[in-house]
């Protein structure tokens, strides 16, 4: 097992990724960001932290999507739902995806068509904590991505919310 | 996670986690529907046949939301203008059906059992919308989803079935599942209505009088007086069936506490439920209709998958 990111380092990383998705001059009306079930979640819910104290007068519009229904594999493995919150209108909006690894691509894809269904986004972005690069099976990037790793297929990548840290095992 | 079976023949098969399972998934599928768009592509690839021997209404046009729902193709077979009337078995009819690549098939027959024989036939998911006088088991299921969002649990809630449990497959399942979630259930009716030795059977209570019934429950599931079904009369007649058990305006307001009254439709208004009541706030009626096409797309979400 090897630490990919330490919590050091975990820490300045969501602060850095704050700041790179406000610094063009961010619009909050316009803009919503939406986090991932299950596992983006809790990165989402840190990193909206951080904008929140960036920009403390401003309301920032966060929802919870869940893609269950969207995967292209429901007839292999049966996955149980969790829970989609999004409150606002996305019609016309910059949507922004948070996840915490972006490895084949699918739950992204799959995200992107869930997304559609709610309304026509102006644009949609993508801010992911992991990049598992040349791993992809769509064409799918990260316009905001943490940090880039170079691993397999038998290997997985865990974020330990509990220890700070981010793992390749 | 997934459920233990591979069909939804009856709640008698489930587990307490199947159900629980089922529920929850449910609960997501509420959400769905309230979404602008209602519908999610899940079951894009597969194609279900309604097959329905007996009349429904109701039914069959909530699987048939369902199913759309979720992005299937649905073909709805009716045996009154098909090939059953040339004659044609059970055992021909889905096997023809099935060879053009069917998927699975949601079937009502009014021979108890038919879906068993079924599942034992043919390779599809089977999923049972009523046979005779057995079960129903999406009613059961949605039926306790609407207890769950009303009082918050199953566990230890008191449920009066009341009406004619004899012939009811609604009471049937309604029963073997609330029993399963810990609930505590009551059949009420006229002893004509209610089959001997349910209590032992069953582990239910029995009470002929309604207004006993109503005092001890929480919730009331009026089952309808099937007249299609008796071929005698097991009570005098329906003036007098409202009389001694229909609800009333007058029983629910002269009770101690405020009580949920259930319906599975379609009501008789003014023989086991004024219209009063069932139009009332302590009706939720309506909410099962909803959530009856939330629980068909669980079930059928839950069992495309299996092979």
């Amino acid at each position: 097992m090897k630490v990919i990111l330490a919590p050091a380092q975990l820490k300045l990383t969501i602060q850095r990724l704050a700041h790179q998705l406000t610094e063009d001059g961010i619009d909050f009306n316009n803009t919503v960001f939406i986090g991932i079930q299950p596992r983006g979640i809790k990165f989402a819910d840190r990193v909206v932290d951080c904008i929140r104290t960036l920009y403390p007068k401003e309301k920032v519009q966060y929802g919870k999507l869940d893609i269950t229904f969207y995967r292209d594999d429901v007839r292999k493995e049966i996955h149980i739902p969790n829970q989609t919150t999004i409150n606002f209108s996305i019609e016309g909006k910059t949507v922004i995806l948070i996840d915490d690894v972006l490895y084949t691509g699918r739950t992204i894809r799959s995200a992107l068509d869930a997304i559609l269904d709610f309304g026509r986004p102006n644009h949609v972005g993508l801010c992911t904590l992991i990049d598992r690069r040349f791993s992809r099976e769509l064409p799918i990037q990260p316009d905001y991505c943490g940090k880039a790793i170079d691993s397999i297929v038998t290997q997985r990548v865990t974020v330990q919310w509990d220890l700070e840290q981010v793992v390749l095992h | 996670m997934q459920l233990s079976t591979k069909h939804l023949l009856g709640i008698r098969a489930l587990t307490r986690e199947d159900i629980e399972l089922i529920l929850t998934t449910a609960e997501q599928f509420k959400d769905v529907l309230q979404r602008p768009v209602k519908k999610v592509p899940s079951l894009r690839d597969v194609t279900i046949v309604n097959l329905f021997y007996e009349n429904s209404t109701r039914t069959r046009i909530s699987f048939e939301l369902a199913e759309k729902r979720l992005s299937a193709d649905t073909i709805n077979f009716t045996a009154g203008g098909s090939s059953v009337s040339k004659g044609e078995t059970l055992l021909d009819t889905v096997n023809n059906i099935l060879s053009m690549k069917v998927d699975m098939v949601v079937m009502r027959h009014s021979a108890s059992g038919a879906p068993y024989f079924l599942a034992r036939h043919i390779p599809a998911a089977i999923i049972n919308a009523g046979d005779g006088i057995n079960e129903h088991p999406t009613q059961g299921l949605l039926d306790a989803l609407s207890i769950k969002n009303a009082l918050g649990t199953l566990e230890g809630v008191r449920v009066a079935i009341i009406g004619d449990i004899m012939h009811s497959r609604v009471a049937m399942s309604n029963i073997y599942l609330l029993k399963k979630m810990g609930a505590e259930v009551m059949v009420a009716g006229p002893p004509t209505l209610i089959p001997p030795y349910i209590q032992e059977a069953f582990g239910v209570k029995v009470e002929y009088k309604v207004r006993e019934a109503l005092e001890w429950c929480d919730v009331a599931n009026v089952l309808r007086i099937q007249l299609e079904r008796q071929n005698q009369p097991l009570f005098s007649s329906l003036r007098e069936y409202n009389l001694s058990y229909g609800i009333t305006r007058k029983l629910v307001d002269s009770l101690h506490k405020d009580i949920v009254i259930m319906h599975p439709g379609p009501i008789n208004r003014g023989v086991e439920l004024d219209s009063e009541v069932a139009d009332s706030r302590h009706s939720l009626i309506l909410q099962q209709v909803e959530n009856g096409v939330a629980v068909r797309m669980a079930v059928l979400y839950l069992l495309a998958g299996k092979d």
